[in-house]
């Protein structure tokens, strides 16, 4: 295997851990900062507890996505110079605008987590909003540099050199928009299900724990809300990726042929060779009606681009069908959780809920790291979408399985561990949360 | 103009990353060297003062990373290249380090689990400031050529001389020195404890005299360029500004009066920071690789110095006042 393979793999890899953790980074200050809001304002401890002990986890995820994505800034010009040499002057300026939100974020993680019993409640309380909303714009201005890749603007490409380079209209391209939109609301979907389900599994042992009540219902709350407008948003998407990158959305579609009135096709067996979907789940002039809202309108397939230009059709339809299978068990599972607190307001006590939440619990992150995998792998083969090949922005380093092993090892020793520790601070008998401060 | 103004706040991050950043690091290899029959209590001191801040402190090098692409694309993509195997080592140095931290502040309490990540913690505070400094050295060594953007060199050129491996050793010595100074503050209502960082400070003191002779005898064959530039008019200035540092910080620790020692400590570090930068300007990646050839168009230049403006509006009040809390003089 090449190292120009090891390179993407120890992106993709490097990418799919990060994520996890970048995503709970934007979910759970905001969990943690709607527990402290409880107790401020009912002044029931058991809230106060609850934000105590979401913010212990909290810093234990912070900080493993700090170094991650420490890692990952540095990544883009290890593995991918030839990309950031001539794409850095258009695209840093997310990235070190989100060096300050995240400096933000970092500073205020202090504040929040060492400063309980040094600053007045109201205050402690706006230093977790602020964790929450720096988080968020992190993860904003890191989704705009992707969203360059894949609709790229301000620049002009002549003789393969950037000119004309126009950092703001870079920033505001035409991908943007619904991929931050997607993102942001991801990260609450995945937190607020991974959450319910602990809490959710908790119960199931010992039903009457105020605690787990008061989490789940907060968390289930984030899920609920973020779940209908995530479909929203996906449906928003898939509109656009039609327009921007119509080779991508018709390997999301595995349609390889150009038709009036195309069908939906889910699952399947798509085959390059033969230029068919076998096996698939066939809803007639499904794909049509969903982009163009017309039954018989035109949908261009495959076949109108290149052979050299296709992704991989099959990993990219799969994913994708992967994470809209996903969104809609969780748009269920939040309809039904609905359904049941509108009827009377105890979730808690309905075991049969509570054991689908509790598997519903990585849902989230499954759609997340499958709906990346269609945006980046759909991207390929280029870097810089019909700008710059993937292939040729890849360092001449050779060895590149070294570090690939290495820190794949590494990560997954991390991931262990975390688990570990994540499971010891829910495990912890309630009220033997101590202060942070006295570590 | 916009070019100077960006390799300004480059080296301003550098420099504050060496102050707080470096010193979490030498409160790392405090920890390793933790000894005696107070080694726990140092090791709970460090662990104390470091654990609200060190977030904050570690993304000073993120933020340079992100300056350094965005301004400097070109010599951003060589450094990366030519330097790939440091710097890989460098990051796996910091994934480590930053775990093994976060997970000891809240892992199981035995002994034994205790032990194992602060061995990860300290063993990683060390590798890592060596890497950086090697990394740093090498980008003066002029070893790593650069042609049409594409280095030439190979992947081993410049880090694994002599001048680079004293390059890191003098970046262990600064931190440690630094950590300990910063200590003896946060030591203030444990007067065993204030002395035992009093002691380790003076002695890496000390050592960072031979050392940073060393740094400098060797770049005249290591770095023979910015050995050069440590000849010009300003030189004896500045190495007469940084030894005056230098001792007036060992005095100061002598005599007890550690805030002093602490402001004379950071500024040594500060001198020598800006003592390199000056006899390494304009070069990025010496000697191909220039301010003026690497940097990005104005366009870019100009809004980076704009978001670097209101960037740091909003971060230098927020900075002081984690400080404040954390650091002030109130008692807790």
């Amino acid at each position: 295997m090449s190292d120009f393979f090891f390179a993407r793999s120890q992106m993709a890899m490097s990418l799919a851990f990060h994520i996890v953790f970048a995503a709970l980074g934007i979910g759970m200050p905001l969990l943690m900062v709607m527990a402290e809001a409880a107790y401020l304002r009912t002044g029931k401890p058991v809230y106060l507890e609850l934000g105590k002990r979401w913010a212990k986890g909290t810093a234990i995820l912070f900080a493993v996505g700090a170094v991650s994505g420490t890692v990952l800034a540095f990544e883009l010009g290890l593995l991918w110079p030839g990309f950031m040499g001539k794409a850095g002057a258009i695209i840093g300026m997310p990235f070190s605008l989100e060096g300050f939100a995240f400096f933000t974020e970092a500073i205020f993680i202090g504040v929040y987590l060492y400063g309980r019993s040094r600053l007045p409640p109201l205050l402690h309380w706006l230093a977790g909003v602020v964790v929450a909303v720096s988080g968020i714009l992190s993860g904003i201005f890191v989704v705009t540099a992707n969203a360059w890749m894949n609709a790229p603007a301000g620049f002009r490409f002549v003789n393969g050199q950037f000119t004309d380079i126009d950092p703001v209209a870079a920033m505001f391209n035409r991908a943007s928009f619904h991929e931050i939109l997607h993102m942001t609301l991801a990260a609450f979907v995945a937190t607020g299900f991974a959450v319910a389900a602990v809490h959710a599994f908790f119960l199931l042992r010992n039903p009457g724990s105020l605690f787990h009540r008061s989490a789940l219902s907060l968390a289930l709350a984030m899920a609920c809300i973020s779940i209908p407008l995530q479909i929203l948003s996906g449906d928003l998407s898939a509109h656009a990726v039609g327009r921007l990158q119509p080779a991508k959305l018709a390997a999301m579609e595995a349609l390889y042929r150009t038709q009036e009135g195309a069908p939906l096709l889910v699952g399947g067996l798509p085959d390059d060779a033969t230029r068919t979907t076998d096996y698939a789940l066939v809803i007639p002039h499904g794909l049509s009606l969903l982009l163009a809202d017309d039954a018989s309108a035109r949908v261009a397939g495959l076949e109108e681009y290149p052979r050299k230009d296709w992704p991989n059709v099959r990993m990219v339809h799969w994913s994708f069908d992967l994470m809209v299978l996903s969104g809609f068990a969780m748009l269920a599972l939040a309809g039904w959780s609905g359904w049941i607190w509108w009827r009377r307001p105890l979730v808690a006590d309905h075991p049969w809920l509570l054991r689908a939440l509790v598997a519903a619990g990585p849902l989230g992150f499954v759609a997340i790291e499958a709906g990346w995998v269609v945006t980046e792998v759909g991207r390929q083969p280029w870097i810089i979408y019909n700008v710059m090949r993937t292939e040729d922005a890849v360092t001449p380093m050779p060895g590149i399985a070294i570090p690939f092993f290495a820190f794949t090892l590494l990560y997954v020793f991390l991931a262990l561990v975390v688990a570990g520790l994540l499971r010891r601070q829910f495990l912890e008998p309630a009220g033997a949360v101590s202060e942070s401060s006295s570590v | 103009m916009f070019a100077l103004a960006i390799t300004a706040s480059l080296l301003l991050s550098l420099i504050l990353y060496a102050l707080m950043g470096g010193a979490d690091f030498g409160g790392g290899m405090w920890d390793l060297l933790a000894a005696g029959p107070r080694a726990t209590r140092q090791r709970q001191l460090i662990a104390k003062s470091i654990a609200p801040i060190w977030e904050a402190n570690h993304v000073w090098l993120i933020l340079a990373v992100v300056v350094l692409f965005t301004g400097f694309p070109t010599g951003f993509a060589a450094m990366m290249t030519a330097l790939n195997i440091p710097i890989t080592g460098m990051l796996i140095g910091i994934v480590v380090r930053g775990s093994a931290f976060i997970f000891r502040n809240y892992d199981s309490r035995s002994e034994a689990v205790q032990r194992h990540w602060s061995l990860a913690f300290g063993a990683t505070s060390i590798l890592t400031p060596f890497l950086q400094g090697m990394i740093l050295g090498a980008l003066a060594t002029g070893r790593i050529r650069v042609l049409n953007g594409l280095v030439t060199t190979g992947f081993f050129a410049g880090w694994l001389t002599l001048f680079a491996l004293a390059c890191g050793v003098l970046a262990l010595g600064l931190f440690a020195f630094l950590a300990a100074t910063y200590l003896t503050l946060d030591a203030k209502d444990q007067p065993d404890l204030q002395n035992d960082f009093r002691l380790r400070a003076i002695w890496s003191g000390v050592v960072l005299v031979p050392v940073g002779g060393v740094v400098f005898l060797t770049a005249r064959q290591g770095a023979p360029e910015m050995f050069h530039g440590l000849t010009r008019w300003w030189a004896p200035l500045l190495f007469g500004a940084t030894g005056l540092c230098g001792l007036g910080a060992l005095g100061a620790l002598w005599r007890r009066q550690f805030a002093a020692a602490r402001v004379a400590a950071a500024g040594q570090v500060t001198l020598i920071l800006v003592g390199w930068s000056l006899a390494q300007y304009p070069n990025l990646v010496t000697p191909d690789v220039t301010v003026a050839n690497a940097c990005a168009p104005d366009a870019t230049l100009r809004l980076l110095v704009l978001a670097l403006a209101a960037g740091a509006l909003v971060l230098l009040p927020s900075l002081i006042y984690l400080f404040r809390l954390f650091k002030g003089n109130r008692r807790h």
